[in-house]
């Protein structure tokens, strides 16, 4: 399953990283070359076989509800690049 | 009901439609962190740091969200899965810190199931429901504190969210609005959303296509994204409908869309075509381990049901003697049914309901309350009722003494002790004032003789009003008759 | 005066509490380590002013008799551990002046046993990578690089060199392909990658969730049992994480392999493996053989397929974790054109580097509509079948036992490795199948390779049986007698 030019572009907006024009081509083939590699699982018939989503065949914890965490906006915006009146602030997003 | 029909000069068309209803869980603490749910406070002041996707934070599953699931998974007649799964919803959103959103993709926790509703013709439909998931709902954005920049305030970000997804089965606006109003019912009787349309607690997203009436092809929908109320959203389906049929009657087509519904217009338009549709990109979620519900489990909650709006109406009209619409307005939210339940307890439950549906309700549209803040408690009413079937007082003298009721919040016993309201049934002190007034108005009499009988009533109205209301008008009215014919 | 920086953490606690030297003494002595090892560039930050604060509070410890597990030892943390109030980087542009207001619960554990941190440890960008090259800091060096600079090994190639150089007494890993064990090979240390949920993952920076564990890279067997003893253990703030109890690792120490079956995989030797490695590899064999332990060939039949099945789950998860990394929240932020869309994609694309860039297409790649079965959902299925190819391996075996790598540390900048992304990937051969599998695994130092470089072997045990992995390897180590810097 090669890929071409438009796929690589499509990605990396999917991804939301830039790829120049000029890097373009030599992405896909990069691609191309992983995905060849990748496909050699395919000589192996998985038809009946069940995908292994966790190792560790435990059943899921549940927590009580309660109100543990919250209550520090300043811990929560320290780190933010732009932050206002409490807030994480962006450029205007238009829909 | 009669069919929905959308008649023009070319032809006759039905629409088909589906609803997605999102629906904020009633918990204490988010669904994937131990922050608050409480709506209201300063920004970013109920947030983990879980909720603002910090890096290597990790959710853990609320208890009580999948409760609260399962009981309305079992309020919706539906199938509850013992197996689900989270999965990730992948895309870049301002408003979810993660860029991804945790959902349930391939294995829901509540499969198929169905609602029945009332239609206004008297008639009841079944919508069938595809599958109820749970997940985490956004953040919100503030546009309009700055002309350049948008603000995110995560106080919502991590509240559990139920996405209800119905099958496409609404064949008219009406029924439709029917659905989201039975819906909303069944959650708050249940405690598990509160079911605020306007406040966002319950969001609609509206999949509507249209066909040539009588057809059972499927053609191309359009999404209308959340619509905030029951009347936008039969507004939407009828505008959108009519859309779609000017396209294809004109020679057009309808292409496959995400639309915005604009609540000052009714009308819809174009949001995003679907190839720019996102690629979600779900798989598992790494970080929960798949969801296991016993049967126990499953069963335990079962046992807790209370009766629900579609079970407490055929009660009521079953041994309770209520009409079906009577029951039905009664049963539409739980306050109203536990308030009529109370106040019918030992006295005759028809009479309550009549006085519920009229007077009751007319005062509380009135003085603009919610029936829990009712100055008439539901023990007053009920004694109330009483008196008239005691033949204690009068019809039109309880509407006075519910007057006072409403104004005071006092008991109707006390208030016809005080004022001395109590019907006279004394046959003597009745005949007394009757032949006062035919002493007093002997044209009357002899035009009664000569066959003027519908002045019966007068005399009648003048006995009573001497009375001062109290006579019992049929004792009244027996005595009237028998004075004049002698 | 013996230089106490070169000591085992099991020798510093017994130092400590004979009181032949203080907790102060010993952090200054790395402090000073640290300084004249700059040019290894171990470390991304610093905090050494902290360390002898926290050094005090053990010393006062040590007096008044409350020490505890680890108290006064001086550990260098990889910097993918969230540590409060201390910079926190992921070796990345994009999280570089990132200060976490939290705790990583495995840092938390090691700081109530009363460790000393000196600072935060370089590794590869967000642990993508095998040689630690990928940082945006610059590689971390190999101590025991000689005219050439070579590789740490990577991902936690910081931790390797640090504790190597000793720079600090032991260190922390993570390990999601063979992160702790290829850089302990590659700088004959000792690290262990424990089962999969043994290790709290909260507030460690995810790359592949669902791989993804935390371990020590330590000078000894011991040593790594007194770590891994701490980090070690359920915790609800981790879904994965498993409420098994946690033995004392260091009891295993003592124990005997008489009648323990070694499994030697025929797939791990393949035409063509490195002739050194098949000696070290037979070698090992024998020590153990001598000792009373069976050895027996077995096979995982699909380990050929789990590098290609890694390469689809791992950038997968990653391409999805990394997607927090929006510049709104934290870390770097670039200017975009007034667009939202803009942002994300300039503050990703400057804030990213190379291969966390590529790894993050593929991810997105495979999971994307039209492909999510072709590749995810069938290295899924491939993972299941690796997975059980161990089980079934281990109904014959109590332990594995393979190398760690099919190679030495190599010289930075080698141009076959940077050139081709998969010629790095094949490095990971023999370890990634142990995270597919959710296995704990531990590289220990075998001997040199004739131009002087640590070789490693690996020993790979059943699910929460690390015990079993402590007792043969402090029997192999004993054997080996592998000289350390």
């Amino acid at each position: 399953m090669a890929i071409d030019n438009e796929t690589v572009r499509r990605i990396a907006f999917l991804s939301r990283l830039k790829i120049e024009n000029d890097k373009i081509e030599a992405t896909k083939d990069e691609f191309n070359k992983i995905l060849a590699w990748i496909e050699e699982l395919n000589e192996v018939n998985t038809d009946n076989v069940e995908p292994l989503i966790s190792v560790n065949d435990i059943a899921l914890h549940l927590r009580e509800d309660e109100v543990t965490e919250g209550n520090q906006p300043q811990a929560v915006l320290e780190n933010a690049p732009a932050a206002e009146y409490g807030y994480f602030a962006v450029p205007k997003v238009v829909e | 009901m009669t069919a929905y029909c959308i008649e023009t000069a070319k032809g006759k068309w039905e629409v088909v439609v589906g609803l997605e209803i999102h629906c904020q869980i009633i918990s204490k603490s988010k669904i994937f962190s131990g922050a608050s749910t409480e709506f209201g406070d300063d920004p970013n002041v109920n947030v983990s740091f879980i909720d603002a996707g910090m890096p290597g934070m990790l959710p853990t599953l609320n208890k009580e969200c999948v409760r609260q699931a399962v009981k309305t998974g079992l309020g919706l007649n539906a199938v509850i899965n013992k197996y689900s799964e989270f999965s990730r919803k992948n895309y870049f959103y301002a408003d979810m810190p993660t860029d991804y959103q945790i959902t349930q993709f391939r294995y829901p926790i509540v499969g198929e199931g169905f609602i029945s509703v009332d239609l206004s013709d008297g008639s009841t439909k079944n919508i069938g429901i595809e599958r109820m998931h749970i997940e985490q709902d956004a953040g919100k954005s503030i546009h309009d504190l700055s002309p350049t920049k948008s603000f995110i305030d995560l106080n919502r970000a991590g509240v559990g969210l139920m996405e209800i997804v119905t099958k496409p089965d609404f064949r008219a606006p009406e029924e439709a609005g029917a659905f989201l109003r039975k819906l909303r019912s069944i959650l708050r009787y249940l405690g598990t959303c509160d079911g605020n349309m306007d406040e966002g607690s319950m969001r609609c997203d509206v999949n509507v296509s249209v066909r040539p009436y009588g057809s059972d092809e499927l053609r191309t929908r359009c999404e209308m994204k959340n619509v905030n109320s029951v009347k936008f959203v039969m507004q939407a389906i009828e505008n959108e409908a009519k859309r779609q049929i000017e396209a294809y009657e004109s020679g057009g087509t309808v292409e496959q869309e995400t639309r915005q519904f604009d609540q000052t217009t009714g009308l819809t338009r174009m949001m995003r075509k679907k190839e720019f549709a996102h690629d979600y990109r779900y798989f598992p979620e790494p970080d929960l381990p798949p969801l296991v519900l016993t049967d126990e489990y499953i069963n335990g909650i079962k046992a807790e049901m209370i009766e629900l709006p579609d079970a407490k109406k055929q009660r009521f009209i079953e041994t309770l003697g209520l009409t079906p619409y009577d029951a039905m307005v009664i049963c539409e939210n739980k306050e109203t049914a536990d308030f009529f339940e109370k106040a019918a307890a030992g006295h005759d439950a028809k009479k309550v309901a009549n006085w519920m549906m009229s007077d009751f309700f007319a005062m509380l549209n009135k003085k603009h309350l919610d029936i829990q803040n009712s100055p008439v408690t539901p023990e007053n009413l009920g004694a109330l009722v009483e008196l008239i079937t005691k033949d204690v007082i009068s019809g039109k003298i309880a509407k006075d003494v519910f007057e006072i009721m409403s104004e005071t919040g006092e008991n109707p016993e006390k208030i016809v002790e005080e004022k001395g309201l109590k019907q006279v049934t004394d046959t003597g002190a009745i005949e007394a004032i009757i032949d006062e007034v035919i002493k007093a108005n002997p044209a009357n009499v002899e035009a009664y003789k000569n066959g003027k009988t519908n002045l019966m009533g007068w005399f009648v109205g003048q006995t009573l009003k001497m009375s001062q209301g109290k006579a019992n008008p049929s004792i009244v009215n027996k005595l009237v008759k028998q004075k004049l014919d002698n | 005066m013996t230089d106490i920086t070169k000591l085992t953490v099991y020798e510093q606690l017994n130092g400590l509490k004979k009181k032949d030297f203080t907790a102060v003494e010993l952090t200054i002595a790395y402090a000073k380590k640290m300084d004249e090892g700059r040019k290894y560039n171990a470390y991304i930050t610093e905090c050494v002013d902290q360390a002898i604060d926290q050094a005090k509070d053990s010393d006062y410890r040590y007096a008044n008799g409350t020490n505890r597990a680890l108290e006064g030892i001086p550990l260098g943390i990889k910097d993918l551990f969230c540590t409060k109030n201390i910079r926190t980087t992921a070796a990345s542009h994009i999280l570089d002046n990132f200060i976490p207001p939290y705790e990583s619960t495995v840092t938390q554990h090691l700081l109530d046993d009363g460790a000393v941190f000196l600072g935060k440890l370089n590794l590869d960008e967000f642990a993508m990578g095998g040689s630690n090259e990928t940082s945006y800091f610059g590689p971390a060096i190999n101590p025991w690089s000689k005219d050439k600079d070579l590789v740490p090994g990577g991902s936690s190639g910081g931790s390797a060199a640090a504790v190597a150089a000793h720079m600090c007494s032991a260190a922390t890993g993570t390990d999601t392909g063979g992160s702790i064990r290829e850089p302990a090979a590659f700088c004959g240390l000792t690290g262990i990658k424990p089962t999969y949920g043994r290790c709290s993952r909260y507030g460690i920076v995810a790359f592949a969730s669902s791989l993804d564990q935390a371990g020590p890279i330590a000078q000894d067997v011991r040593d790594c049992a007194l770590l891994l003893q701490s980090m070690s253990g359920f915790d609800a703030k981790d879904s994965t994480s498993v409420d098994i109890a946690v033995p004392d690792y260091t009891g295993f120490l003592n124990g005997d392999i008489k009648g323990l079956t070694i499994g030697l995989p025929k797939e791990y030797r393949p035409e063509g493996l490195n002739p050194e490695i098949a000696a070290y590899w037979d070698k090992a064999t024998e020590y153990l053989k001598a000792r009373g332990a069976n050895v027996k060939e077995i096979s995982l039949p699909h380990t050929k397929y789990a590098l290609a099945t890694y390469y689809v789950l791992a950038p997968a998860e990653a391409s999805s974790n990394l997607a927090r990394y929006d510049g709104i929240r934290y870390g770097f932020r670039a200017q975009g054109d007034g667009h939202l869309d803009d942002l994300y994609i300039n503050t990703r694309t400057q804030g990213f580097g190379a291969e966390v860039r590529r790894r993050i297409m593929i991810g997105t790649y495979v999971l994307s509509a039209g492909y999510y079965d072709a590749y995810y959902l069938k290295a899924q299925k491939m993972r299941r079948l690796i997975h059980d190819d161990f089980m079934k391996a281990f109904k014959e075996c109590d332990v594995i036992l393979t190398p760690t790598s099919p190679i030495t540390a190599f010289p930075i900048g080698d141009e076959s490795m940077l050139s081709d992304p998969i010629n790095m990937y094949l490095n990971d051969v023999f370890t990634v199948s142990v995270n597919l599998a959710g296995l704990p695994a531990m590289s220990l130092p075998i001997g040199l390779s004739e131009n002087g470089l640590p070789f490693g072997m690996q020993l790979i045990g059943k699910p929460f049986d690390e015990g079993t992995i402590f007792n043969v390897a402090a029997k192999l180590e004993a054997d080996a007698k592998f000289e350390r810097k």
